[in-house]
């Protein structure tokens, strides 16, 4: 199992988190073709390599974090807050 | 025949008892596995083939041996070699009809040509009508394995968690060098050994052999940072060391998981012996070298009287010394370096005579093969490791590893008995560095030397690779032929390798004849991939104890008490109702009635932004909202699907109370946390969750006020001072820090009460009690959804699905689009724009007596395919005296009447009513 290093708690189990989708700027409202809303709602990249991914520690800190990570070797080279 | 002592035998003779095979007594020694046991009582068969239904004996004398799986007592599939056996054990042969001796199935024989690869693909295909004939006949012939009991197993499930610095996977020589060296580097170890004790091959080795191994278990006896788990297996390596061991309980009918964090694993499974392809080398009597070294050493037991060996290594050497030890006549050894080979074992019970290459016949009872090795890489190929095929050693060899995971022991190369322990030592040294000092560049470890062995996989005859599966090197060859030139595909094929022994005894042999077929090299070839898990685990083990979480609210026991029929509401045990939810409605509707609502979500909300907050996560607004007050609003996710629904009240200076749906109440406040820190962190709000502080009481029915003024005295309960959608703070029953709030979900007069979790039971009590000449009653969760749908609300979940957008539910006033933003709401605009797709209505059966139940399809017309839309939530009305239904429905259906075609086909007319609310939809009685 995947290990995290949670910026507040430290390393911990993925199972300690919800995985809560690629990260993604979300389109202004107000001026969003449904195009590039749906893109934004459905559209992940899913590459093979670096991706840039939410977390949610919910049995630890119980905050959203930003996850640099590799899928093919599951290697993590950021994580910080989200929102920061 | 049980041999005199061997110096290395792990049998009590002090200790012998009897125990039963196929329901007839035999004897054993403390020790001894169910097949040494019986091997030494005489019995060379243990049961019967996949397929074929050949007589089957022992082949490896490990927990993989094929011919050894034996039902013992109600559990299949045991590992008769592996498993030891017990006092009064009943232990019975697998795969036999009507007894082992005499197989009726074995006249499959005479069908092979028929039951080659793919047989079932071909031969059961017509005439369409037989199928159900063909699936009877192959689930009689194909069902390999014991009989699972209908009953729940008795067995002990449990689950632990690990925290190692090193764990060595496999305890022989090299794993057992690594455990001392990392524990005096200070690491606190795991050694986990798939045999019953430590040692691997030098349990059954010779004298010098012995003394090392005694020598070792010393040293770690002495080491209280090395914990020794026996009869365990690490099955799998996930990301960063997650590893999976199933460690054998009580005699292996029960199996503990263990899931353990490691900064290091260390490899070091020894080699596993293969065995040799050559016409007749499944008949009993043909065994590997290991197998025979295993049954004189450990077991003493004599495996025939008299021997051919085909060696071509040491370990065949030591065989044929062995079985000299113990008195068994060595016919010939056949020197597999000097190019002599064997090419046929004949017999039909047993090995009766041997054919060599020179075609001279030797009589004898049982044949040894020593032909080499397949390196059990499992644990390093999970880690990312693509092990070589090396043509000189005849077996693969590891490549380039991740640093947290190391191997050691044969696997790695060949080498003295000295040389293994001290590479063993040198990677437990390392291994212990590298999780003391993460940081730090690693240190590689030299392998062992390249190991020279020719390359022998099968003669010039055809014989089984796979003896699980009854999967000959002829059937790979066709295979082949037919086209399955990769070896994936002619693995699936072929089902060679998907065996109880997934590979371990025949994949060198399967990529071998598989490379002849297509003409080239194994190396080419390349093996199947190896995947967790590594042994078979039970599913017992996986699930281990039950452990689901149940949440109650502190009013539950009253509940019980009272005779609730109990609800299972996510986690939540709520009482549906206390006999009989129509007279509940009834009283509801008429006089008073309570129900325990503490399940309903509930956030408390702080800060000068919360209006801000609750403006982006409900469809409506909040800016305006004053103190004392309430409002209804609907969350949608950023699709526009209707995500909860619940009242939010303004109970005071920047802060606010939240309720949500029961089952949303987590989702719900994870949503908020999620905009307050991703997408808003400037804004200050504080979300706490309060659902099971508070325990929430709903008080409803006519008599509702007079029976709330006879327990709150400091809140003014008239109609123009605390109106419909108002909440007030205060003491109810003089419990301080209450608050309620008048709402009704029931279409009723109702204040819905939250007081401090330890006093819900005493003001449900006390509601009881003041009650009582109102005609009090509870009412549970069936009351309350019938009365909810006859005013026509909706559930969320219920009567919306995952393509419900808010415009589709009839609270089109109070999505607010003129908001600039809000969740959803682009989703929302373009729907406004297009139309809803379908929509929420109120539907009711012409004829009141029939309930169409939930599910049931709305369709064009009598006899139309055309589905129109769905009954999503039907009841038999108490109040109305007839069913009343919610419906979703097409926006664009004209049709009136309705068709209603039931789950069972009938199909009932119905119209549809103009607004939501079948029962007083003007809602004077809530708001009176």
């Amino acid at each position: 199992m995947l290990l995290i290093p949670c910026v507040h708690c430290g390393e911990r189990n993925a199972s300690e988190f919800r995985y809560a989708g690629e990260a993604g700027r979300r389109p202004d409202p107000t001026s969003a073709s449904p195009d590039v809303w749906r893109h934004y709602l459905y559209g992940s990249g899913n590459p093979a390599g670096w991706v840039t991914e939410r977390w949610y520690h919910r049995a630890g800190c119980r905050r959203f974090l930003v996850v640099e990570r590799h899928t093919v070797t599951n290697t993590i080279r950021v994580v910080r807050p989200a929102g920061a | 025949m049980r041999l005199p002592r061997q110096r290395g035998e792990v049998i009590d003779r002090s200790d012998g008892f009897e125990f039963r095979w196929n329901g007839r007594a035999r004897s054993a020694f403390r020790g001894d596995t169910i097949i040494s046991a019986l091997a030494a009582a005489g019995e060379r068969v243990f049961s019967r083939s996949f397929k074929y239904h050949r007589r089957r004996g022992v082949v490896s004398a490990s927990a993989l041996d094929p011919g050894c799986l034996v039902q013992v007592g109600d559990e299949p599939n045991v590992r008769g070699a592996h498993r030891q056996v017990a006092p009064g054990m009943d232990v019975f042969a697998q795969n036999v009809w009507p007894s082992l001796d005499f197989d009726l199935r074995a006249g499959a024989r005479w069908l092979r040509r028929f039951l080659g690869p793919g047989f079932y693909y071909k031969t059961f295909m017509a005439p369409r009508a037989l199928w159900p004939w063909y699936q009877r006949l192959l689930r009689h012939m194909g069902t390999p394995g014991g009989t699972v009991p209908r009953e729940r197993s008795s067995a002990y499930f449990d689950k632990r968690y690990a925290h190692a610095d090193v764990v060595v996977a496999g305890a022989g020589p090299a794993g057992m060098a690594a455990a001392v060296a990392s524990a005096d580097r200070g690491a606190r170890v795991m050694l986990v050994e798939e045999e019953h004790a430590l040692g691997g091959h030098l349990r059954y080795g010779a004298g010098a052999h012995l003394a090392e191994l005694s020598r070792l278990r010393q040293e770690i006896a002495r080491r209280e940072e090395i914990e020794v788990v026996t009869d365990a297996v690490v099955f799998g390596r996930y990301d960063d060391n997650w590893l999976g061991i199933v460690e054998r309980r009580d005699g292996g009918g029960s199996e503990r998981l263990i899931k353990a964090r490691t900064s290091m694993l260390v490899v070091a499974p020894g080699l596993i012996e293969r065995p040799y392809v050559f016409d007749g080398n499944d008949l009993p009597g043909v065994m590997l070298a290991t197998a025979v070294r295993k049954l004189i050493r450990l077991y003493a037991v004599r495996p025939g009287e008299r021997a051919v060996v085909f060696s071509a290594n040491e370990e065949g050497d030591a065989a044929a010394a062995d079985l000299e030890d113990a008195g068994v006549e060595v016919v010939r050894v056949v020197d597999g370096r000097r190019g002599e080979g064997i090419r046929r074992a004949l017999g039909s019970s047993g090995v009766r005579e041997v054919e060599l290459d020179d075609g001279s016949r030797l009589r004898a009872d049982l044949l040894v093969t020593a032909t080499g090795w397949t390196a059990p890489t499992s644990l390093l190929n999970m880690a990312g490791c693509r092990p070589r095929y090396s043509p000189r050693a005849a077996r693969f060899l590891p490549d380039a590893l991740p640093r947290g995971v190391m191997a050691t022991g044969a696997l790695t190369g060949d080498g003295s008995l000295e040389e293994l322990v001290a590479h063993g030592h040198a990677v437990g040294e390392e291994a212990a560095r590298r999780a003391r000092e993460p940081d730090k560049d690693i240190v590689e470890i030299p392998a062992l030397g390249e190991p020279a062995h020719p390359e022998l996989f099968r003669s010039d005859t055809h014989g089984f690779v796979d003896f699980s599966e009854d999967v000959s090197s002829k059937d790979i060859e066709r295979a082949a032929d037919e086209g399955y030139t990769s070896m994936q595909l002619a693995k699936r094929f072929t089902t060679a390798t998907m065996g109880p022994a997934q590979g371990k005894l025949e994949l060198m042999n399967m990529a071998h004849v598989h490379a002849e077929s297509i003409g080239v090299s194994v190396a080419e070839v390349g093996t199947t991939t190896w995947r967790p898990p590594y042994v078979p685990v039970t599913l017992g083990a996986l699930a281990g104890r039950n452990f689901e979480p149940a949440r109650r609210s502190p009013i539950q026991v009253w509940h019980e008490d009272h005779g609730a029929v109990p609800l299972v509401a996510g986690q939540w045990i709520r009482p549906e109702h206390y006999g009989n939810p129509a007279e509940e409605v009834d009283n509801v509707r008429n006089r008073v009635g309570i129900i325990d609502v503490t399940p309903i979500g509930k956030l408390d909300l702080r800060g000068p932004d919360v209006p801000k907050l609750l403006n982006l996560v409900y469809v409506n607004k909040w800016s305006k909202l004053p103190i004392g007050s309430v409002r209804y609003g609907v969350m949608c996710a950023e699709d526009g699907v209707v995500l909860d629904d619940g009242v939010t009240g303004h109970i005071g200076e920047e802060h606010f109370i939240m309720s949500t749906t029961s089952s949303g109440a987590t989702g719900v406040w994870e949503w908020l946390e999620d905009w307050l820190q991703t997408e808003h962190p400037e804004w200050r709000v504080l979300v706490t969750p309060v659902t099971s502080a508070f325990a929430s009481i709903n008080v409803a029915g006519p008599k509702a006020r007079e029976l709330m003024q006879r327990l709150v005295d400091d809140v003014d309960l008239s109609p123009d001072a605390f109106p419909y959608m108002r909440v007030r703070r205060g003491r109810i029953a003089g419990v301080a820090h209450s608050f309620m709030w008048r709402i009704g979900f029931t279409g009723e007069l109702s204040y819905e009460i939250h007081v401090p979790a330890a006093y819900g039971l005493y003001v449900w009590e006390a509601l009881m009690e003041h009650g009582r000449d109102l005609g009090i009653r509870p009412f549970g969760v069936e009351a309350q959804r019938i009365m909810r749908l006859e005013k026509g609300h909706f559930i969320v979940g219920q009567d919306t699905d995952g393509l419900t957008q808010a415009g589709s539910v009839g609270i089109g006033n109070l999505i607010k689009l003129d908001k600039p933003d809000f969740a959803g709401k682009p989703e929302l605009v373009w729907q406004a724009d297009r139309g809803a797709r379908q929509r929420l209505v109120a539907v009711q059966t012409l004829d009141g007596a029939i309930v169409p139940p939930e599910a049931s399809q709305i369709v064009k017309g009598a006899g139309s395919r055309h589905i129109l839309g769905r009954i999503t939530s039907s009841r038999l009305s108490p109040t109305l005296g007839r069913s009343i239904c919610l419906a979703l429905v097409d926006s664009d259906a004209t049709e009136d009447p309705l068709t209603i075609r039931l789950p069972d086909g009938r199909e009932v007319t119905a119209r549809a009513l103009d607004q939501l609310a079948h029962f007083d939809p003007k809602g004077e009685r809530l708001r009176g």
